[in-house]
């Protein structure tokens, strides 16, 4: 079971898509699994054939659970399966190595071989969940040179005990070293230690500490660094490698190191916002409201909007054809985001002892589904067309309603919006998703009875609240943004300039 | 090279400085016709006058004045404290007057003078009188502060005092001045915001100041006998602090101990330590730990004076720690 989402667990095998007897290659779907997200697709991390499927439809495992081998038609994985089914398939085990198709690998069992992923098609060992280590230890992957205490956190480097000869002892497997244990989770090195292991490629995972409460000092990376490398050079692994050195197909595996998880996709990138420093004013603000009202203290600006226009366009736009249909949260969204655009300072997250002010406009959109709700994000939308926003949130809607979008389509968000309008709620407030700043709740556009010039006469009516956290916004400034989107929405054909 | 005790080593220093500038003078209780309190001044007015080597009342306040004052109109004024502990009374001249007198008048006065005397505790004159002041002191812009630890250092830093043209703060020991040590021949002054290396040793950096470099080097001698190797920076001046000469020695042996005679909250060891998490992060393999007064005032009690003073034993003690080795 690998993970999937930076937060997941556990996951639930919703359907296998492949059959045991099947070849499969590297990137090919083997199954759905659900996660506390969404349903996502787990992929073969090498070539071979489906061998054995462990996991049942409908079952929930943790992450690490050996769901599927992946072998040679030929390998022994007796010992593979048995294992894992003698803990009832909860322990991690690695799946066995498939040999690429055509080649002979003269190992002849497949023992778990918690090796790396390598791009060498050589390298037979190619674990199914080793190789997308949940991202709270992505950064492990990296050298770890001159990082702050403060990012290692989180984020203890992959422990990773090479197999010697107690391979067969399942305890051996990618187990966790006991300073990790005995810390708490957290490996406590210190910074010349840390900078020492990364200059000399001492892995911190596989050292006991010898310093108070198990802290890796500079002397533990010493006797690491002196000590004989760890039996796994390849050329002594246990496991798929050619015993008699001879057979000409794989290179020794490179020195084992943590597998490098996907290169994380950032959606803002350095230069995409600028942290502000908090005044005093402003942290007084923070302290004393939210004193008052709750971790995101929050406010409601209630304005209604004159739809009438933007009325007209839909209908304008319908006639050219259904190619060219918005919606009225299509309208909202690119007014929001162009609105965004000019008020940096309600595009904006609040991080505790900073605001971010966003120079990039990702707006999140609330969809309902079933199971509650999720809030995909159409992303610069401020750079987008009407019509392009359109198909994107009627994309992303769909996608969502079938629980099949990707955590980046979710993430990453600089301020939302929520639409009850469809089910006749002419006006509501929506809560603040943290860390952003605000949020705007649309309500039903509808005909109503208004004075214009004098006359009361019916028009198309809009009625939104924006919710602010006044931490980062002020009655002013969300009142001065909500004018700019005022502006917009009434005057639609300024969102099609 | 003379040996020559701490005391004399400075009073060859205002020997030579108000020999060679005659716009340099001395004042303070007792300085002139008895010698001074500690004798720092001896033969001074005799060989200068009354003029140069000048007597006050007992008021702490109206000499710092007078020497503020003369500073401003071309003199170069040494205002001797009979003790730190006394000057107290008169931290509102070198506080607001001399620390900002350039400053605040636009750089239309300079301020070259010397405030000098004993700090820190002897023995036994109790909380009042037991005191060290250098981080009340170094806190000031405008000031600079220097606490020598030897004679040579004393002498050479007393005339690079002399000689600055902004004001300084110089603080002696009551229990350093019948100290001795080797003293360079003729002329040579030693550069303000300069340490030095007292003793090389690659295992763990002992920081220190002022008469803690005295404990410090009987730190290195205790040690070196387990074959532990220290590293006595002796920071010499505390204000500006030598931020390369900590850096150089904490990236070499990876542990620091810093070593001062006063309190801990706020002390110069807290500045120390500051300057090394922000140099060297990356090169220490031990947290930093201080040594200092206990947060009590100094107790009268032989037993108990014992017990708050910073000393060897709690220095080694300290040193063992940081090196993993208890």
């Amino acid at each position: 079971m690998e993970a999937l989402s930076p937060t997941m667990e556990e996951g639930t095998l919703v359907k296998w898509l492949k059959n045991e007897g099947d070849a499969v290659k590297t990137g090919d779907t083997l199954a759905e699994v659900e996660t506390d997200k969404a349903i996502m697709e787990l992929v073969a991390r090498g070539d071979g054939i489906l061998r054995k499927r462990l996991g049942n439809e409908g079952d929930a495992s943790p992450v690490g659970t050996l769901l599927a081998v992946i072998a040679g038609a030929e390998e022994n994985i007796d010992a593979l399966v048995a294992g894992a089914g003698g803990d009832k398939g909860a322990k991690p085990v690695a799946s066995a190595p498939a040999a690429p198709s055509g080649e002979t690998k003269a190992g002849d069992d497949a023992t778990p071989v918690p090796a790396v992923p390598s791009e060498s098609q050589g390298d037979a060992s190619v674990p199914l969940q080793e190789t997308n280590p949940p991202a709270t230890a992505a950064s492990a992957g990296e050298a770890p040179s001159r990082e702050s205490p403060q990012a290692k956190r989180g984020s203890p480097p992959p422990a990773r005990e090479l197999p010697s000869e107690s391979t067969d002892d399942p305890a051996s497997g990618p187990a966790s070293p006991a300073a990790v244990v005995a810390t708490g989770g957290r490996q406590r090195t210190s910074p010349l230690a840390r900078r020492l292991a990364s200059e000399r490629g001492v892995e911190l995972g596989r050292i006991q500490g010898s310093g108070p409460g198990g802290r890796i000092i500079k002397r533990d990376i010493e006797s690491a660094a002196a000590a004989p490398p760890p039996a796994a050079r390849g050329d002594t692994s246990p496991g798929g490698v050619d015993p008699d050195g001879r057979d000409a197909a794989p290179p020794a595996p490179p020195l084992p190191s943590p597998p490098s998880p996907p290169p994380p996709r950032f959606i803002s990138l350095e230069g995409d916002y600028q942290d502000i420093p908090l005044t005093q004013i402003r942290k007084t603000i923070a302290r004393r409201l939210t004193e008052s009202i709750g971790p995101v203290p929050t406010f409601y600006l209630t304005a209604e909007f004159d739809a009438e226009r933007a009325a007209e366009l839909r209908i304008q736009l319908k006639e050219l054809g259904d190619e060219y249909k918005v919606s009225f949260n299509d309208i909202v969204i690119k007014a929001v985001a162009t609105a965004l655009a000019e008020h940096p300072e309600v595009n904006a997250h609040w991080m505790g002892d900073h605001v971010r002010h966003f120079n990039r406009v990702h707006v999140a959109m609330a969809v309902a589904i079933p199971e509650g709700l999720i809030t995909p994000v159409v992303f610069d939308a401020d750079r987008k067309t009407l019509s392009e926003i359109s198909s994107e949130a009627k994309q992303l809607a769909e996608l969502a309603r079938q629980r099949r979008l990707t955590p980046e389509q979710y993430s990453g968000s600089t301020f939302s919006v929520s639409n009850l309008g469809m089910f006749g709620i002419d006006h509501f407030t929506a809560i603040i998703n943290p860390p952003e700043a605000g949020i705007l709740a649309i309500g039903a556009v509808e005909a109503k009875a208004v004075v214009v010039d004098g006359r009361v006469t019916a028009r198309q009516r809009m009625r939104v609240t924006m919710s602010c956290d006044h931490r980062v916004i002020d009655g002013a400034t969300g009142a001065k943004f909500l004018q700019a989107v005022r502006r917009l929405v009434e005057n639609p054909l300024l969102l099609v300039l | 090279m003379a040996v020559t005790s701490y005391r004399d080593a400075l009073t060859q220093a205002l020997r030579e400085e108000l020999a060679r500038d005659e716009r340099v003078f001395l004042m303070g209780e007792e300085v002139a016709q008895y010698n001074g309190a500690y004798k720092v001044s001896k033969g001074l007015l005799d060989e200068f006058g009354p003029m140069r080597v000048v007597d006050t009342p007992i008021t702490e306040l109206g000499f710092a004045g007078i020497g503020v004052g003369s500073a401003m109109v071309g003199l170069r004024p040494i205002i001797e404290f009979m003790t730190w502990n006394f000057a107290l009374l008169a931290l509102d001249q070198v506080v607001n007057a001399a620390a900002k007198m350039l400053y605040m008048s636009g750089g239309q006065f300079p301020m070259p003078m010397v405030f000098r005397g004993p700090n820190g505790s002897a023995l036994q004159l109790s909380a009042q009188h037991s005191q060290a002041w250098e981080s009340w002191l170094a806190h000031i812009p405008g000031l600079k502060v220097l606490t020598p630890g030897t004679p040579a250092d004393a002498k050479g830093l007393l005339k690079s005092a002399i000689r600055d043209d902004n004001p300084v703060v110089f603080l002696e020991g009551e229990m350093l001045y019948n100290t001795k040590g080797e003293v360079p021949d003729g002329e040579y002054t030693i550069p303000i915001g300069k340490a030095e290396l007292k003793r090389e040793g690659g295992d763990c950096s002992i920081i220190a100041h002022g008469k803690m470099i005295l404990v410090a080097m009987q730190v290195a001698d205790a040690l070196a006998k387990e074959n532990i190797a220290v590293d006595v920076v002796d920071l010499r001046t505390v204000r500006p602090m030598d931020v390369e000469a900590i850096s150089a020695s904490v990236r070499k042996t990876n542990r620091a101990v810093v070593l001062e005679e006063g309190w801990e909250i706020c002390g110069i060891g807290a500045q120390v330590v500051d300057f090394i998490q922000r140099e060297c992060f990356d090169d220490l393999d031990a947290p930093v730990i201080r040594v200092h007064q206990a947060d009590v005032p100094m107790p009268y009690a032989k037993n108990l004076e014992k017990a708050a003073k910073p000393d060897a034993t709690k220095a080694v003690a300290a040193i063992r720690k940081v090196m993993y080795l208890d």
